[in-house]
């Protein structure tokens, strides 16, 4: 009973905005430790009065600095905000240099600001799953906007981009054909566009791509056509320094849109769906890998299918028929 | 269930620019496998402080070559303390002299690196003597 009132004293603490206690436990949930996903059973019932944006767009495109510049404007409208920045895990040695942050310590001592970084880890999924109870616990903590910052490549991407509401993409001049790159992936699912680094060569033809991609689009749902912002040094009053307000706004009437259109309801349904999957995935997928890998069958199972004995499928279903009763 | 990671986060307090060093060493960590955050140049004690709370962090490394080691170090420490985190140990590395020494120990600064250290030495240090909370 003592372990009861212990955890319902850190949540209690989680919700007042303690941030020792919530960075805590955003810790234990990427170190996937069992009382963490407890902590979330009990907190979810109180998740959902944020506005979550997710900040994604290639390395280098800008995207810790237009943060920043977010944190500030949120800021100046008295909004508190809460922020996860992503960055890659080594596949070598399995360490990181976590880096967005630099871009943002102006706002280290602002009680209203949180900052959390995250390491990718590389576990399949698990990333995602932690980015997303991670938001829960900023939500908790009653940070009114959250944003999520991605690292700009790979699958993962679109996954970790399904737990916002507003999906901004932060394109760059003269990175090449970077739509065509991109075209299939987060570029459907781009609520904004940001052409940062707008003074540099090559921005109105990109800008005139980008245009000329929408105008292809026979429908928009909701009626919502993602509005191309051009920035340009976001600490600059020159050609786009007014341009950072006009992304913020764009992201605030996103949000009173997607509310008064009643399209809300969908977001949380993408959201919702992703976390489904992922805990069916953690509930199901592991125990048996874990049982395969520790009992010392993935090795036999290795060996047939070296000797060609069998085939991955045949395996599955055997696996599954057992297992899965 | 996946291991306890080290979380460690290198700064550079106060008015100094050269951060080859805290570079290097980020970069040091990062290859031991630890989760290194980097906050840049110039940075107040305070905002070491509330960056190391928020990122939840096993140790801290401060790293100074301006002089002004003997202030910036215990502020960091005391800062810590002061908001309910004197649990994260503090380090410092940087062109300290010797008769400095007994004075951020007393501090509170558990370990102290010039230059000549190796970086396997500060690896073995920080396996030695930081385990990742609970």
């Amino acid at each position: 009973m003592a372990e009861e009132s212990e955890e319902m004293d850190k949540l209690r603490k989680i919700r007042e905005g303690d941030v020792r206690t919530a960075s805590r436990l955003i810790r234990n949930l990427e170190d996937d430790l069992p009382e963490a996903k407890s902590a979330i059973k009990r907190i979810f019932a109180l998740t959902g009065r944020a506005h979550v944006i997710g900040i994604t767009g290639s390395p280098g495109a800008g995207k810790s600095t237009l943060v920043d510049a977010l944190i500030s404007s949120f800021r100046k409208k008295e909004k508190t905000v809460g922020v996860l920045a992503v960055d890659p895990t080594s596949p070598f040695t399995g360490g990181a240099i976590l880096g967005d942050r630099i871009r943002m310590q102006r706002h280290a001592e602002d009680p209203g600001v949180f900052v959390r970084s995250l390491a990718t880890r590389g576990a399949l999924g698990g990333l995602s799953k932690a980015v997303g109870d991670a938001v829960h616990v900023l939500d908790v903590m009653g940070k009114e906007i959250i944003m999520v910052e991605t690292v700009g490549t790979g699958q993962q991407e679109v996954e970790i981009i399904n737990h916002s509401h507003t999906v901004v993409v932060v394109l760059v001049p003269g990175m090449g054909d970077e739509i065509q790159a991109i075209k299939a992936g987060i570029m459907e699912i781009a609520d904004i566009f940001v052409i940062n680094k707008a003074d540099r060569d090559g921005a109105t033809q990109l800008y005139s791509e980008l245009t000329a991609m929408l105008n292809m689009v026979p429908e928009f749902t909701g009626g919502w056509r993602p509005p191309i912002i051009r920035i340009g040094n976001v600490f600059d009053s020159g050609p786009f320094g007014e341009s950072m307000e006009e992304l913020a706004a764009a992201i605030a009437e996103h949000y009173r849109r997607l509310v008064e259109k009643d399209l809300l309801g969908d977001r949380i349904r993408r959201k919702t769906l992703v976390e489904i999957n992922e805990a069916l995935r953690d509930a199901i997928l592991e125990p048996i890998l874990k049982d395969l890998t520790e009992s010392g069958e993935m090795d036999r199972i290795a060996g047939r299918l070296l000797r060609k004995e069998s085939d991955p499928y045949t395996i599955a279903e055997e696996v599954a028929r057992r297992c899965l009763k | 269930m996946a291991e306890r990671k080290i979380r460690i986060m290198v700064a550079k307090p106060g008015l100094d620019g050269h951060d080859r060093g805290a570079r290097v060493l980020a970069r040091c960590f990062r290859d031991a496998g630890f989760e290194v955050i980097y906050t840049g140049c110039h940075q107040s004690p305070e905002q070491i402080a509330a960056a190391a709370i928020q990122e939840d962090v096993d140790l801290v490394g401060l790293s100074c070559l301006s002089g002004a080691h003997r202030t910036l170090f215990p502020r960091v420490v005391e800062l810590l303390k002061e908001q309910g985190a004197g649990d994260i140990a503090v380090i410092g590395g940087g062109i300290i002299p010797d008769q400095d020494f007994p004075l951020l120990y007393d501090a509170g600064i558990m370990a102290i690196f010039t230059p000549g250290a190796t970086l396997d030495s500060i690896v073995d240090w920080v396996r030695t003597n930081v385990k990742p909370r609970r």
